[in-house]
């Protein structure tokens, strides 16, 4: 049923980003002030929507294991952390190779990017505290309150552009209030977004069921060393 | 009543034996003065120039030096055992981890009162508003003090410990710490306070959210 799932997703996000490469390559126009490259925000914000859903999403399941002790939310919040990782880095990467063209420098420290990399450091930092401790109990317990932390660094990062002065472009999307987009140019960025968000669902289902076979793996070893 | 009591006396308990012992202090002193001294062959400014970056330079060094108290805070308490007889005393684990920030606070403001008129004098600042500098430094310290006393609960029991610590609290405090060096390096160039008053919202936020966070899961850490 598992392997239904993961591929059923996998084929539809491959499906809609198809299908969405297309409508963004031959369709969109391009956008007046800054040519062809605007094209990389149909990835750079999808991708940073899903790695902050992803880090919410992963920190109410570490909560969900502070309430319960199911070393499965555990795993599921661990899982989801390490693919919001991996959208975080793409976002950065996504708005590292933008700003280049735009600006004509890969990195500013510009308050919205250095705090999305603080972001990125302090969910590093959450992986190295995991690989540190080898008792299950004490690294979920750890892990979900260093979750929680982390968390709220994110609203941080959210809430920056309107909090600091920066040079990282202002909201343009409609639901931000910015209303800096076409309908027509708007679309395709929803799309992509509900493709990643279904790949990302299908990493977390295979990272999930990963960490199971860990659990049972260390279980039989401990079994062992047992007798 | 009973929850300041006990926090005064954990804290009270810490202050006492890093008097007798003075080596998280002197460390931290040491430390401070070598960054002090290591800044000096990085950078070679004019006046005007170190005034720029003077407070930047200086909330690195608190940093720096307070991580060395905050490493030690929890882990001389391993020693015996003593940890596991806190846990098991009457005192919660909120008012040990409240005790255990309020001694590391006074020993980092130590260090930093040392280190600011040693800082003052080797790059020629002058502090022009050192009362307000004061409360930037007991805002900004406080935000070290509670995200470092809540990581060294945290990583106090693992392996690698002293590397762990730095890798962790560093990006948790980048708010405090930019709001920090900004609001000091606004005072030490008598820049107008009023304009950059975000930065002290966001301190005053920064230290509120994350000290009762902290007092809320600071019992699942240290017990369970």
């Amino acid at each position: 049923m598992r392997v239904k799932i993961i591929l059923t997703l996998v084929i539809l996000s491959g499906l809609i980003l198809a299908w969405n490469l297309h409508t963004i390559f031959f369709k969109v126009p391009d956008e007046a002030n800054q040519g062809a490259i605007f094209r990389i925000i149909y990835f750079h914000v999808p991708a940073a929507i899903t790695s902050f859903t992803g880090f919410y999403i992963g920190m109410f399941s570490g909560v969900g294991y502070l309430m319960k002790k199911d070393l499965r939310l555990d795993s599921v919040a661990a899982s989801i952390n390490e693919v919001s990782l991996a959208f975080a880095s793409i976002t950065l990467v996504t708005g590292s190779i933008w700003g280049r063209i735009i600006w004509g420098i890969w990195w500013t420290w510009d308050p919205r990017l250095t705090s999305y990399f603080v972001c990125l450091l302090i969910y590093f930092g959450y992986f190295m505290l995991r690989r540190a401790i080898d008792d299950p109990n004490t690294r979920a317990r750890l892990s979900a309150v260093l979750s929680i932390f982390a968390c709220v660094d994110i609203v941080l990062v959210w809430k920056s552009i309107e909090w600091f002065r920066t040079q990282h472009p202002g909201p343009v999307l409609e639901i931000r209030g910015g209303g800096g987009m076409a309908p027509g140019m708007e679309a395709p960025l929803w799309w992509n977004l509900l493709a990643l968000l279904m790949l990302s669902a299908a990493l977390i289902l295979i990272r999930t069921r990963q960490e199971a076979m860990k659990r049972e793996i260390d279980a039989m070893r401990r079994y062992a060393h047992a007798f | 009543m009973t929850f300041l009591r006990r926090t005064l006396a954990v804290a009270a308990k810490d202050l006492r034996s890093e008097i007798r012992s003075k080596e998280a202090v002197n460390a931290s002193i040491s430390f401070a003065l070598v960054i002090l001294l290591l800044f000096s062959f990085a950078f070679d400014l004019e006046p005007e120039q170190i005034r720029d970056i003077a407070g930047g330079l200086l909330w690195l060094v608190f940093a720096f030096a307070g991580t060395l108290i905050l490493n030690r805070s929890f882990a001389r308490e391993l020693v015996n055992d003593c940890l596991d007889a806190l846990l098991a005393s009457p005192v919660t684990g909120a008012e040990l981890f409240f005790g255990k920030c309020l001694a590391n606070y006074v020993l980092i403001m130590i260090v930093e009162c040392i280190s600011l008129p040693v800082f003052a004098i080797f790059y020629d600042v002058r502090l022009p508003h050192l009362a307000m500098l004061f409360l930037v430094m007991l805002l900004g310290t406080w935000g070290i003090t509670v995200i470092g006393t809540m990581f060294s609960a945290m990583t106090v029991n693992l392996r690698l410990r002293e590397l762990m610590l730095p890798t962790l609290i560093y990006p948790m405090l980048i708010p405090a710490l930019v709001g920090a060096i900004e609001l000091s390096h606004v005072l030490i160039n008598n820049g107008a306070l009023a304009e950059n008053f975000i930065w002290f919202r966001i301190l005053v936020a920064f230290n509120v959210i994350f000290t009762i966070l902290a007092l809320a899961l600071v019992e699942i850490v240290l017990v369970g």
